[in-house]
């Protein structure tokens, strides 16, 4: 299901146009008086459009009442805004019950979101104020889904929370997407969030006019103009960074070497490798340190190699973590391993910054949803 | 058109009600025969008996708020005896009027003093309770402002909490003053003569007097709510006046 | 009970020296406590305490009845101008012309409408509650949280959906709080509605108005009532509210 601005000439925005593919999440990002939230609203007619249309699907949004077409998209805002008076259970059951569901199937479907957003059964019949400022945004996330609406409509949805929940919870809400795909429309003042959870994302200047609408990787590497570029930041580079994993890149190869061989055969290997060091692995090719210049002076190769092999990273590491690893540990050169610990290649800072400035890197692209996690 | 008994003219095509009402203004404005044959209403003695309900409601008001307000200001000032103070404005609520006014007439008297004190113990439990919440509820950063400029803890009172607590005392003494003067009416009842002589006898005044007391009273209700409207209006700094265009409590 | 005590009461004279004439007249001659000046006398009110019984209930009935239309329009205008907001200021002062004017004075006001009887002090007595219940029904309705009108006006509610769901039962305690002090308020002015020929515990004060435990009886009972009726809306609050006794987990 697609979603389509017209252009609008609401004071607060002008002349928006942007198709948003069904199952994937938009971003609205921008300044203050950017209007970015009025765009949002125009969606379920909080606010009316002045010109232009807003198409979901086929069906323009003038077309039903507000009051109905509002019932079939989700919606959450930055205060959350759940019924003080209700249950958690009578929170999430809201539009059901306007929808007329029956009892069973509203107790059900309760129990079925309190299990997605991770909360437990037992905070059911809690009320509002006895929940956790992470736990009522869940609740708020679970309501809006709760009729099982194509599209949801998130105001700044996680701002209202300190940053080390907020990034939980960005998280989980990831994880969420890859289960139930939404077409999500998603509103946020903060640049490294929108990179983070957009498939796609519009940067909208003051005036509300549209400023760029690319993706991601687009708006990291070529951004249209001066005001997305102070936007995105002067450290674009490394904010791409956090969109990668390790395995995304061509590792380099170290000369292995096993306890007990003949230091002779590593040596030859270590002509003309790519990584001047052998780094020594067992019999599972598990990495268990680099070979020195006086290792290389024994005969055989030791069991305890000088050089401990940390940091170890793994494939699925998110880059931007890898190459803090690797500039705290401050060697040149870390041993890559797979899920099972064996060695799959070697990572080191030189990789990363010719992969950034590469061609190849225009092509990668994850959607939101599967984009990696921060440990 | 035909005479009456009494030498008033019936105005007798007109409905029933409204003739009352012409019949009660006739009462204010011209001296007639009453029951008895005695020369009952006229300007001369709606004036007499007006100015003796607004002496003794004065008085007593006057009496509420030297009593209520200092107790009610320290008392919020310092934050303490809050249960008390609460207390009190809804006990206050809860004593029947007419009660006081007669077991204080019973005891101690029925002359303007003693009806004026009876009518001052009815006035303090709002004026005392709306004080302290006032006071309480200043601002507490301008409290602290004051004291930083180095004001003792009485010149912080007189001059940062109490006059920031205006609409919420004026609140008190407007309920006040209106229970007073309505209770003054009802004094009559035990001898003190006030405009509820009108009502209260029927046998003298006639139905018509009746009605004009009562209008008499509420228009005197009715002015003393506008004059001390007027009265908080100008008592309030100019800075809250800006912030509060409602009315106070 | 009674009945026990008033044989216990005949009893105990025989052993006093003053014999008294009730012993001789039956109950119905001049108890010896009302010619004596004491401020309260046990004895007779627990012997003549089922006389107030009747205007009790009345009383109480009075109030409940006033309380009920008065919140009934109230309620009706706040929903009104909580839709209309410009409404709010002239029913202000609507209501507040009714709360000023002293219901005695109302009472006779009416008397050429509505004649003597418990209509009259109905209409009263609810008139004089309309500011109060108004004035917090008003407040409560505009105390709701923004964002949780927010957030069900997004899922789709319907404005009226939105009233009656979500704003009006966050409003119920400042409502309530409003009807506990028009009932407790009301209780009190009750006593008065003797003079509009509806009955009440005033009836018994006026019979005999200088007798000191007759006034005690009076208030001591008017204050019962009123107290009574305020915890039981106490309890409603806290029976609706559920919500509000929860504690942070």
């Amino acid at each position: 299901m697609t979603k389509r601005y017209a252009g609008s000439e609401e004071p607060a925005v002008r002349e928006l146009d942007l198709e948003v593919p069904g199952g994937e999440i938009c971003v609205l990002v921008g300044p203050s008086g950017s209007g970015k939230t009025t765009a949002m609203r125009m969606v379920n007619r909080m606010v009316e459009i002045t010109e232009g249309d807003i198409l979901v699907g086929d069906t323009s949004v003038r077309d039903r009442s507000p009051a109905q077409l509002r019932r079939e998209m989700g919606y959450v805002i930055q205060q959350i805004g759940l019924f003080p008076h209700r249950t958690v259970a009578a929170n999430i059951a809201t539009v059901p019950t306007l929808l007329d569901w029956g009892h069973d199937r509203i107790q059900a479907r309760i129990d079925e979101l309190l299990e997605l957003v991770r909360i437990e059964p037992a905070l059911r019949d809690r009320y509002p104020a006895q929940l956790s400022g992470g736990q009522q945004q869940r609740v708020g996330v679970a309501r809006a889904l709760a009729a099982n609406p194509g599209v949801m409509l998130m105001d700044e949805p996680f701002g209202a929370v300190d940053p080390i929940n907020r990034e939980r919870l960005q998280n989980e809400f990831l994880r969420l997407q890859a289960e139930v795909r939404k077409t999500i429309l998603f509103v946020t003042h903060d640049i490294d969030e929108a990179i983070k959870m957009g498939d796609r994302i519009a940067i909208l200047r003051e005036g509300g006019r549209l400023a760029q609408y690319a993706t991601p990787a687009e708006l990291l590497m070529a951004p249209a103009d001066d005001f997305v570029e102070d936007f995105v930041g002067a450290d674009r580079a490394l904010k791409r960074l956090a969109l990668l994993r390790v395995r995304d890149i061509d590792l380099w190869e170290a000369p292995l070497a096993h306890v007990g061989q003949a230091t002779s055969e590593v040596r030859a290997k270590l002509e003309g490798a790519e990584v001047p060091y052998a780094l020594v692995i067992d019999s599972e090719r598990r990495p268990l340190g680099w070979l020195s210049d006086e290792d290389l002076l024994a005969e055989t190769v030791p069991a305890n190699p000088d050089a401990s092999p940390e940091p170890v990273l793994e494939l699925d590491d998110v880059m931007r973590d890898a190459l803090s690893d690797l500039l705290q540990a401050e060697t040149r050169y870390a041993p890559v391993v797979d899920a099972d610990g064996r060695i799959a290649g070697v990572l080191s800072v030189e990789i990363i910054s010719e992969f950034l400035t590469s061609p190849e890197a225009l092509v990668e692209e994850h959607p939101a949803a599967e984009r990696p996690l921060a440990e | 058109m035909a005479e009456s008994a009494t030498g008033m003219i019936d105005v007798s095509i007109q409905p029933g009600f409204f003739s009352s009402f012409v019949d009660a203004f006739n009462f204010i404005f011209h001296q007639q025969e009453g029951g008895g044959g005695t020369l009952v209403g006229g300007p001369a003695k709606v004036l007499e008996l007006t100015w003796a309900q607004v002496q003794v409601s004065g008085l007593a008001l006057a009496g509420s708020l030297v009593i209520a307000v200092p107790i009610g200001a320290w008392f919020g000032h310092r934050g303490k005896g809050e249960f008390l103070a609460i207390g009190l404005g809804n006990a206050g609520r809860a004593v029947p009027e007419i009660a006081v006014i007669f077991l204080l007439a019973a005891v101690i008297g029925i002359g303007l003093r003693d009806v004026a004190i009876a009518l001052a113990i009815l006035g303090i439990p709002p004026i005392l309770t709306n004080t302290f919440v006032g006071v309480r509820q200043v601002d507490p950063r301008a409290v602290e402002a004051g004291r930083g400029m180095g004001m003792s803890e009485l010149a912080v009172l007189t001059r940062v909490e109490l006059p920031l607590a205006v609409p919420t005392i004026m609140g008190g003494v407007r309920t006040a003053a209106i229970n007073i003067v309505a209770t003054a009416t009802i004094a009559s009842f035990v001898g003190y003569s006030t405009l509820g002589d009108f009502i209260i006898n029927p046998q003298v005044y006639g139905t018509d007097g009746a009605l004009a007391g009562a209008i008499l009273v509420a228009l005197l209700a009715l002015a003393v709510e506008l004059t001390l409207s007027g009265l908080q209006y100008l008592l309030t700094p100019r800075g809250l006046r800006l912030q509060h265009i409602g009315t106070g409590a | 009970m009674y009945v026990l005590a008033a044989k216990m009461h005949l009893a105990i004279p025989l052993a006093a020296n003053d014999l008294p004439r009730s012993f001789f007249g039956g109950r119905r001659g001049q108890h010896p406590c009302e010619s004596t000046d004491a401020l309260f006398c046990p004895r007779w009110a627990v012997d003549n305490l089922h006389t107030y019984v009747d205007p009790a209930l009345k009383q109480a009935y009075l109030v409940v009845i006033s309380v009920v239309v008065g919140f009934a329009i109230a309620m009706a205008l706040a929903v009104l101008s909580h839709r209309f907001k410009w409404l709010t200021p002239p029913i202000i002062g609507l209501t507040g012309v009714l709360y000023t004017v002293p219901s005695i004075a109302f009472f006779f006001l009416l008397l050429p409408i509505t004649g003597f009887g418990t209509d009259t002090a109905v209409i009263a007595l609810a008139a004089y509650t309309l500011q109060i219940i108004y004035r917090n029904a008003v407040t409560g309705l505009a105390n709701v949280p923004t964002e949780a009108r927010d957030a069900g006006r997004g899922m789709g509610m319907t404005r009226s959906q939105l009233l009656w769901r979500v704003e009006m039962p966050l409003a119920v305690p400042e409502i309530i709080a409003g009807l506990r002090i028009a009932a407790v308020s009301t209780m009190a002015l009750a006593t008065l509605a003797f003079l509009a020929g509806a009955g009440g515990l005033g009836q018994q004060l006026s019979a005999q108005p200088t007798f000191k435990t007759n006034i005690l009886l009076v208030g001591g009972l008017v204050i019962a009532m009123a107290i009574t009726f305020d915890l039981m809306l106490l309890a409603v609050q806290r029976l609706t509210t559920p919500w509000r006794r929860a504690r942070p987990a």
